[in-house]
């Protein structure tokens, strides 16, 4: 589903990304943790290109993605993002921000729309917010109407990045179980995360990474027991494992 | 479990009564005991001769001669000049076509006022598309069998609204996209627009209203000539559209990345994005700038008397320089006229620009 061969990326002269190579094949579950600044969110920021790359292959779904494409918008509908801060538009009601692009990047008829943002709504557990604009909400309950949003365009991937790093701890668990439960569900998803605890449950696979290089990468039953590389060892020893 | 009894205590009460009021107010120390006393005798001293000048010893019948021995204004002045006041030199049998023009004006801008009216988008699209045609027809005429009038015609109020509300709806699309242009990637257009505003933006308006009506014809093919109320009205766009863009620019740069970064994730393309998710929030944040911009149009009016032609001062002016009416108090009465007409425009944008903050800042403050 996403096929990543030897991508290099440099901001200025700090190569932030050095010769990635990625598969993700369809319905896996990816976490991606490391320290920050070793080029989590780059990486997955690169694949809907919100960051163009400038070594190496990105393929998603069949297409080939870099900043000359033309069909860019149309990879990136089948794309999901979640993102740290929410990023729910301000001046629309909870409806309205999960309608958007469907009628206007979708060109589905308005009440389809409703319907599948109400659907959406009821899936993270808070239909009875659909009025309310964004600012009227909790940091949990912003990130589950962003976590509907990018479902509303039916994607084929959710990207997730660092989805609960801003959020107050006993809201963490509410926007990991909405995670949770859409992993379930088969939805193909990478995430960067530092939460250890979902990553050991729902991951199919945890990449490890540091100063822009998968160091290393595994199911996460061998990950968290058994890690191969000494970096990989001294992270885990820091970060709490709940 | 016991209840707190001062939970229900209402706030105290400080004191209540006028009299403590004033006393909070107005006469707190011995400096603010000195400041009202200054403004009340400055009050006394200056409104009741202003209201006899207004109403008691004016004249609202009669001739110069009446005015100069009453004293106070000449409002017979304006009462007799009122039809040119308003419509400048238009045909009086033709009149009705102004009133018209502006009646549906009015009428279609009430309901855009009005919050619980819905279907705005409709009204808003008629105003920028069939309006602008209809006006025209009717103004100018030519068309239905309506005999033409030259804009040469044209004054007095009806030139002023003319002037005012092409300038505030040329110039707002004229900003926002010498805005969007002077933030784009592409090397062209940003050097295109940032020379544009900056050449705009540092003449004065008088300045680009001349080349509009002197120079701009030595550039045309001969046999072309543009109107030159037309041309008035291009450079009032133009160059307010150039101001108007650094007031766009500032609301732009205030939108946080994530908002770009949500919508393009979204798929939405440059002007999905813009149109949808960073103008309505950027152009909410500088409302008070956009209508600061429009009050200036409002009063940048004016200066078109200096090509020759008459808005509402400049015919007041020409009015009070008629020997019939030449005399102090008629001069005064008619700028304070003047004045008045510019005022209630002005303010009237103003408190309109503030209850739409009120309304669309409820959702969004963040």
């Amino acid at each position: 589903m996403i096929a990543m061969r030897g991508v290099n990326k440099w901001f200025g002269q700090m190569r932030v990304l050095a010769d990635i190579n990625l598969t993700v094949a369809e319905g896996e579950k990816l976490v991606i943790c490391g320290p920050s600044g070793s080029g989590k969110s780059t990486l997955i920021r690169c694949i809907n290109q919100l960051e163009h790359h400038q070594m190496g292959d990105i393929v998603v779904n069949g297409v080939k993605v870099d900043a000359e494409l033309k069909t860019l918008d149309l990879v990136r509908r089948e794309i999901g993002m979640v993102f740290q801060s929410f990023n729910l538009y301000p001046h629309m009601t909870v409806l309205q921000n999960l309608m958007l692009a469907q009628i206007w990047v979708q060109g589905r008829k308005r009440r389809d729309a409703e319907k599948v943002a109400r659907h959406y709504l009821d899936r993270v557990h808070i239909p009875e917010q659909a009025d309310k604009f964004p600012a009227q909400l909790s940091g949990g309950q912003q990130q589950r109407v962003a976590i509907a949003r990018a479902l509303c365009t039916k994607p084929k991937i959710l990207l997730f990045d660092e989805p609960t790093s801003a959020l107050d701890p006993e809201m963490i668990k509410e926007v990991l179980d909405v995670m949770t439960e859409l992993a379930t569900e088969g939805m193909t998803m990478i995430c960067v995360t530092h939460e250890m605890g979902f990553a050991r449950n729902v991951a199919n696979r945890v990449i490890f990474m540091d100063a822009g290089r998968i160091v290393e990468q595994g199911s996460p039953a061998e990950f968290f027991s058994n890690p191969q590389s000494d970096r990989a060892k001294l992270f885990l020893s820091q970060v709490r494992l709940n | 479990m016991a209840i707190d009894p001062t939970a229900f205590l209402p706030p105290p009460v400080v004191s209540a009564g006028p009299w403590a009021w004033m006393r909070r107010n107005l006469f707190t120390d011995w400096r603010q005991t000195a400041l009202t006393l200054i403004v009340l005798y400055a009050v006394i001293r200056g409104v009741p001769p202003l209201l006899g000048w207004l109403f008691v010893d004016a004249t609202w019948q009669g001739t110069r001669d009446d005015c100069v021995a009453n004293g106070g204004a000449c409002w017979a002045f304006v009462s007799a000049r009122w039809g040119q006041f308003i419509y400048g030199f238009y045909p009086v049998e033709e009149r009705w076509r102004v009133n018209v023009t502006f009646a549906v004006l009015a009428v279609s801008v009430v309901p855009l006022v009005l919050p619980m009216v819905r279907g705005k988008a409709w009204i808003i699209g008629f105003l920028l598309t069939l309006y602008p045609v209809l006006a025209f027809c009717l103004l100018y005429g030519g068309v239905l069998g309506l005999p033409v009038v030259e804009t040469a015609r044209w004054g007095g109020f009806m030139l002023t609204l003319v002037v005012a509300i092409t300038g505030i709806v040329g110039s707002l699309p004229i900003g926002i996209l010498l805005a969007l242009g002077r933030r784009s990637d592409m090397p062209a257009i940003r050097t295109f627009c940032t020379l544009f505003i900056e050449l705009f933006r540092a003449v004065p308006l008088i300045t680009v209203l001349f080349m509009a009506s002197v120079m701009l014809p030595l550039f045309l093919p001969s046999g072309f000539s543009l109107d030159k109320l037309l041309r008035a009205l291009i450079g009032v766009a133009v160059f307010n559209g150039a101001l108007m863009a650094e007031v766009v620019r500032g609301g732009l740069q205030a939108i946080p990345k994530g908002q770009y970064e949500a919508a393009t994730a979204a798929g939405m393309g440059y002007w999905r994005m813009m149109g949808f998710v960073i103008l309505p929030q950027a152009l909410r944040l500088v409302i008070p700038g956009l209508v600061n911009t429009w009050v200036a149009i409002i009063k940048d009016t004016t200066l078109v008397l200096i090509i020759g032609l008459f808005d509402l001062l400049g015919i007041v002016q020409a009015g009070i320089a008629d020997a019939n009416w030449l005399s102090a108090s008629v001069t005064k009465t008619g700028y304070v006229f003047a004045a008045m007409g510019f005022w209630i425009l002005c303010f009237s944008l103003s408190r309109y620009s503030m209850y739409l903050e009120r309304r669309l800042g409820l959702g969004a403050s963040r």
